[in-house]
């Protein structure tokens, strides 16, 4: 089991995560000079969830019903981000040689507090700890029917954090803002309102093949129009109520890996 | 070695193969039916791969948008998924075509990245059985397979034991057999497959870094049928292990 009472977080360097004030880490990371990187703020299996924001299901239009799609959606899409993938908040990315741009997939992670295992959507929030912010990074690829694990599965390409916000700060989920700025600048303003699945149906639907286990984190969804960044830009992912996600992108060293 | 991990008397044990059944590490030497076993290690990142036996494209043919390879077909599973020799998996009763899928299992000792074919063997810790289940009738066209076909409870069986690389020098020239109720259903060999296991190691840690207890599920030969509530399906490695799975139906799980 996992609980949480106010936002649970763990920079570098510190021994365990730490349940503190939200506004204990806002003091924290605007305070002058600081610049700790902190770990993920959760251990668990990392779970996407594919074309759940309806302007991008809306995005693939008619093809959905064309080749190789065939049809619809049926069942929620998801995808896995594997344990090398996930880092901290302000932990750098590192871009791939042979990918330029990346894709920034800025969506809330639902934090898993109980086993949850065919679970009714009326009583799904009593299985969920908190939210926290997911940067879920792809190399940029035009298909869903079966993209190769190389383009959202390198290391670094699921930054996490910076803390899992107990769910009772966070009251109405399913319409958060969430805004993402490159180097300052906001690139694109979405929200986890108009999702396909919101999140009790979308639990309960996950749930009812595969369990969910406490600390997993199950993203609702990216929106359309994922904006792309490039080695040297740093990217902010903010949830309102949620968490300010930063991590820079750097360029591979060659012959470094 | 063979090494397993089981349940027994309250508490999780580390168990090695005895010519009884098995023996836990404090000495307790027991029959294979007295424990409840579990994968045989900490499961990290597992990774299965799809089509990696010739036969088995072909089988698969008519429901593919592709017939060659350019790159392996891998993708990913979690650890919720897992379970262990002697488990029952549930079969949903609204569905038509579920099968097994007997794969050799490549368990990786040490971290890998950026490993050359030459190399790669020295990665692996060793080797396992699954039995990789499939629902069918649930495939969308969508991030295939979709986990709702690949990563439902239950339908990973892996074990019973872990064997050391050192014991299986040659991992290229394995029989492996399903078996549904006594009679044998699937049969192929592992120097069938497409990609074989330095070429899947060499291509996976190209681009994501391998930790120790990932695990690499090397595809499945031809030979796949449905199976039933009731049945009891037996994969089978040469020289690594048997491992036995009963079906079940909605009922037990209260459904």
């Amino acid at each position: 089991m996992l609980v949480v009472n106010q936002a649970l977080a763990h920079p570098q360097g510190v021994p365990l995560a730490t349940d503190a004030p939200l506004e204990y880490w806002g003091a924290l990371v605007s305070s002058a000079g600081h610049r700790q990187p902190f770990l993920p703020p959760t251990g668990g299996t990392v779970y996407g969830t594919l074309l759940n924001h309806r302007d991008a299901l809306a995005a693939l239009g008619d093809q959905v019903n064309a080749a190789p799609y065939k049809a619809p959606p049926q069942a929620p899409i998801l995808y896995i981000k594997p344990r090398n993938t996930v880092i901290g908040h302000r932990v750098p990315v590192v871009v791939p040689d042979d990918a330029p741009e990346l894709e920034i997939g800025a969506t809330l992670g639902i934090v898993i507090g109980r086993t949850a295992s065919n679970v009714a959507a009326d009583v799904a929030f009593d299985f969920v700890a908190g939210y926290t912010v997911v940067n879920d990074i792809s190399v940029p690829h035009a298909s869903f029917y079966r993209p190769s694990m190389r383009f959202k599965c390198r290391d670094g390409f699921c930054p996490i954090g910076p803390a899992v916000v107990s769910r009772a700060l966070v009251p109405d989920a399913d319409a958060l803002d969430i805004t993402v700025a490159i180097d300052g600048e906001i690139v694109q303003r979405t929200s986890t309102a108009g999702l396909v699945r919101p999140i009790p149906r979308l639990i309960a639907d996950v749930t009812e093949f595969m369990t969910l286990y406490p600390g997993d984190v199950l993203m609702v969804g990216v929106a359309s129009g994922a904006p792309r960044a490039r080695a040297g830009q740093t990217v902010t992912i903010e949830i309102q109520g949620v968490g300010r996600l930063e991590n820079s992108l750097v360029a591979a060293q060659r012959g470094v890996t | 070695m063979k090494q397993a991990r089981v349940a027994y008397g309250g508490a999780i044990h580390d168990a090695t193969e005895h010519p009884a059944g098995l023996q836990l590490a404090d000495g307790r030497v027991l029959a294979e039916e007295a424990v409840v076993w579990l994968p045989p290690f900490e499961v990290g990142t597992v990774i299965a791969l799809g089509l990696n036996y010739a036969d088995h494209v072909k089988e698969l043919a008519k429901e593919l948008t592709v017939t060659t390879k350019d790159e392996p077909l891998a993708f990913l599973k979690s650890r919720g998924a897992l379970i262990g020799h002697r488990g029952q998996t549930r079969r949903p009763a609204d569905v038509k075509f579920m099968h097994y899928e007997c794969e050799l299992a490549v368990i990786i000792g040490r971290t890998a990245k950026n490993v050359r074919r030459e190399e790669a063997m020295q990665y692996v810790a060793g080797y396992s059985v699954a039995n990789d289940y499939a629902v069918r009738d649930y495939l969308e066209n969508y991030y295939r397979p979709n986990l709702r076909v690949k990563n439902r409870d239950t339908c990973t069986v892996l074990g019973p034991w872990l064997v050391d690389a050192a014991d299986v020098p040659s991992p290229y020239d394995l029989q492996l057999r399903t078996l549904v109720n006594g009679v044998v259903t699937q049969k192929g060999c592992t120097r069938d497959m497409i990609s074989d296991v330095p070429a899947l190691i060499e291509y996976l840690s190209s681009f994501m870094t391998l930790g120790a207890g990932d695990v690499i599920l090397t595809g499945t030969p031809d030979g796949v049928v449905n199976v039933n509530v009731g049945d009891v399906v037996v994969t089978e490695i040469d020289g690594i292990g048997r491992l036995s799975n009963t079906i079940v139906g909605d009922a037990d799980f209260g459904r």
